[in-house]
């Protein structure tokens, strides 16, 4: 059994890095033909890293010295090759070593890409842990409440809510709800003040408490319906009837035989759902400022920046790939009749 | 009314679901006795209320739309009136219940051993190990080769039969003096039939528990049954020994179900009467007799039938019927008319 349980991850891990190549190889492309359809030329993309004030010598050596001129195929294999091995840069002024896992530069700050996404990561992470576990438990809660009081007030309530939860795009509820608890209470700060846990948790949770709370509010809003509609069926089950014949006390019956049987479907979607949100929750970082992989993105687009873009679509697409293995295992977890197979 | 003292006593049992489209009277007025070490077989067609009689006495309807009357007596105990947490405590304990598809009754992401043991453990202050050890017993008990290997398995990785007794295994646990069987081998291949039908024999005679029995399967009541309920739109219609079913049968509808039920014990070629007509909707319960629009002999008793609900009396030895036909007619049709040709 671990056996082939480790065979089957190692199948998925090379399958994984086969998907990563295709994700970026996309990417790249995208970012490299778009300006070049635009008529951006190699020497217009080395003039941003060595500004408009240098000489037309200078750009064509920068831009030789960065490949520029190499076809895309080269391109993307030099910036491959960075990836896995490391890569290094001659400005001429002297050899500049970009270690493992190399992402480039970026255009604009001049700064390695990789570093800078290092720093972006535990705002994002911080920012999904807190908000998952908090939809995860609210969602459930009141989807699994709402399946046994179905039609009573409390149902309805609830699921009117959700719905408007469902509907209602971030920034609205994100931004109504900092003008009342920051704004008008007082009771956050506004964001835009990140601080690690490792250096104060305090003012960590203080900084995303409202993001947290914004973001939970959305995706609980669809646990509870998903969660409502598995209980609606499993508690009609005939397990939960046998469940019942033998005396197990009625929250017994609900949580270990009920929750338990509605759980398939909970599990798969929070994996998924919480890998997409590692890539950046683009809307709820811009909407409070918090300098995460999302904002880090937006900037990177708007400004085109290929190096930054590139760097963080092969990490978000590295959570998902992740989040998708990890859901598959918990699959197996959860419904033995799956490990069969 | 019924003798007092027997263990288990349902008097006068009446339940009723309120539902849109109206009043479903699933069970109206059930009135039956059961000792320790005998068999009560329940038969009757689909919709006659046999598995809602089954669940109001395990009290699983309790705090649901239904609404329950009358007594049932367990060991002196009336359940209808107790609360749900006093029946909760006597449910697996005292009485227990094996379902028709072992499949869908079992949880399928629980090995077996963790459902028995968990079925032992809510009744029985013990640990997991000592349940653990208790769920090996009852798994070979009920037959399952290998029961300590067997124990870990999960009910999809079980055969039909095997499921069925693992089923039986859980709801023995707790040694009940009251076990209800709803169709336990309807979903099982039919040499698998007689082995679990065999087993519940055994077992019983080894607990001396009370059973009743649920089943279209005539065959089945005829292997296991001491005495045998028939009914029809919620009521019962005759109530006997087996062989006052079997060679007396008194009313019009157990004569139907006589020649139209499958039998294990017959060929399914063999010549089968079918009882024409569909059984009634249980909101608007035909008046008079609730047989009457499929009886071949409603006539014979001056409109009695479509206005009078017959009671359902003692004609002698506890042999019951519920029919308006006198003692005379049913003896002559009986004679002439089905006897020959079943
Ligand atoms: N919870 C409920 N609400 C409304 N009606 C119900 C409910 N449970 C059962 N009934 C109705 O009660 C009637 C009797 O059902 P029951 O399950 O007792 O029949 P049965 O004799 O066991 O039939 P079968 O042989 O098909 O199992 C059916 O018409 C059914 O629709
Ligand atoms: S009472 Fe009438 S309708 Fe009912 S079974 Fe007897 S003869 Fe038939
Ligand atoms: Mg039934």
């Amino acid at each position: 059994m671990p056996d082939t349980v480790i065979t089957y991850i190692i199948r998925r891990l090379v399958a994984a890095i086969g998907l990563l190549v295709i994700v970026s190889a996309v990417t790249f492309s995208i970012f490299y033909l778009v300006p070049r359809w635009a008529g951006a030329t190699p020497e217009t993309l080395a003039t941003r890293y060595v500004g408009r004030a240098a000489t037309e010598d200078t750009v064509k050596l920068t831009a030789e010295r960065l490949g520029l001129y190499d076809p895309i195929a080269v391109q993307y294999w030099n910036w491959a090759k960075g990836v896995v091995v490391g890569a290094e840069y001659d400005y001429g002024a002297g050899v500049e070593r970009c270690p493992a896992p190399c992402l480039g530069y970026s255009f604009i700050t001049k700064q390695p890409v990789w570093p800078e996404l290092l720093d972006r990561i535990p705002v994002t992470l911080s920012l999904a842990a807190g908000a998952s576990v908090l939809w995860l438990a609210l969602g459930v809660a009141i989807g699994v409440l709402s399946a046994l009081r179905r039609g009573s007030i409390f149902d309805r309530a609830a699921m009117t809510v959700a719905l408007a939860g469902v509907s209602l795009p971030i920034f609205f509820t994100g931004l109504i709800s900092l003008a009342f608890f920051s704004y008008q209470l007082g009771w956050t700060v506004p964001g835009g003040t990140f601080v690690k846990i490792t250096d104060n948790p305090i003012k960590w949770a203080q900084a995303l408490t409202l993001p947290w709370i914004t973001l939970a509010f959305l995706f609980s809003a669809q646990y509870a319906r998903l969660t409502r509609a598995g209980m609606l069926e499993t508690m009609n089950e005939d397990f939960i009837r046998t469940a019942r014949a033998k005396g197990l006390p009625e929250r017994t019956v609900v949580v270990q035989h009920g929750l338990r049987g509605a759980l398939t479907p909970i599990v798969t979607i929070f994996g998924l759902d919480v890998g997409l949100l590692l890539g950046g929750a683009v809307l709820t970082e811009k909407t409070f400022s918090l300098p995460g992989l999302g904002k880090y993105a937006v900037d990177g687009i708007v400004a085109n920046d290929l190096p930054k873009i590139l760097g963080v679509t092969l990490v978000a697409a590295v959570f998902i790939v992740l989040a998708n293995l990890i859901v598959d295992l918990l699959y197996a977890v959860v419904d033995p009749r799956v490990r069969a197979k | 009314m019924t003798e007092p003292n027997s263990f288990l006593e349902v008097r006068d049992l009446r339940t009723h679901f309120p539902t849109d489209d109206g009043l479903v009277k699933s069970v109206d007025g059930l009135s039956f006795s059961l000792d320790r070490g005998k068999t009560l077989g329940i038969v009757g067609e689909s919709g006659s209320g046999k598995s809602v009689t089954s669940l109001s006495i395990m009290g699983l309807h309790k705090g649901g739309s239904a609404r329950i009357s009358g007594e049932v007596l367990l060991d002196g105990q009336d359940l209808v009136s107790s609360s749900a947490e006093e029946v909760r405590l006597l449910r697996g304990k005292r009485m227990a219940m094996i379902f028709q598809d072992p499949l869908s009754a079992m949880h399928p992401y629980y090995t077996v051993g963790h459902q028995i043991i968990e079925a032992y453990r809510v009744h029985n202050k013990v640990t997991k190990a000592v349940a653990k050890k208790h769920a090996i017993e009852m798994l070979d008990r009920v037959g399952i080769p290998q029961p300590d290997k067997r124990v870990d398995a999960y009910p999809h990785q079980f055969s039909g039969g095997m499921r069925q007794r693992a089923m039986i295994a859980m709801a023995l646990s707790c040694d009940p003096d009251l076990l209800i069987a709803d169709e336990p081998t309807t979903a099982l291949d039919v040499t698998v039939q007689a082995q679990i039908l065999d087993l519940i024999r055994d077992l019983q005679r080894e607990f001396n528990s009370a059973v009743i029995i649920i089943t279209h399967d005539l065959g089945v009541v005829a292997e296991l049954a001491d005495d045998i309920q028939v009914m029809y739109a919620g009521r019962a219609i005759e109530y006997g020994t087996a062989e006052d079913i079997f060679d007396r049968p008194q009313h019009p509808y157990t004569w139907g179900l006589l020649g139209s039920m499958p039998r294990i014990d017959r060929e399914r070629t063999e010549r089968l009467i079918p009882i024409k007509g569909t059984p009634p909707s249980l909101i608007n319960v035909p008046s008079g007799c609730a047989f009457n629009p499929r009886c071949n002999y409603a006539s014979l008793n001056e409109g009695a039938s479509e206005t009078e609900r017959p009671e359902l009396l003692d004609i002698g030895a506890g042999h019951k019927v519920a029919c308006h036909l006198s003692p005379g007619q049913r003896q002559k049709i009986w004679e002439t008319d089905i006897k020959p040709k079943l």
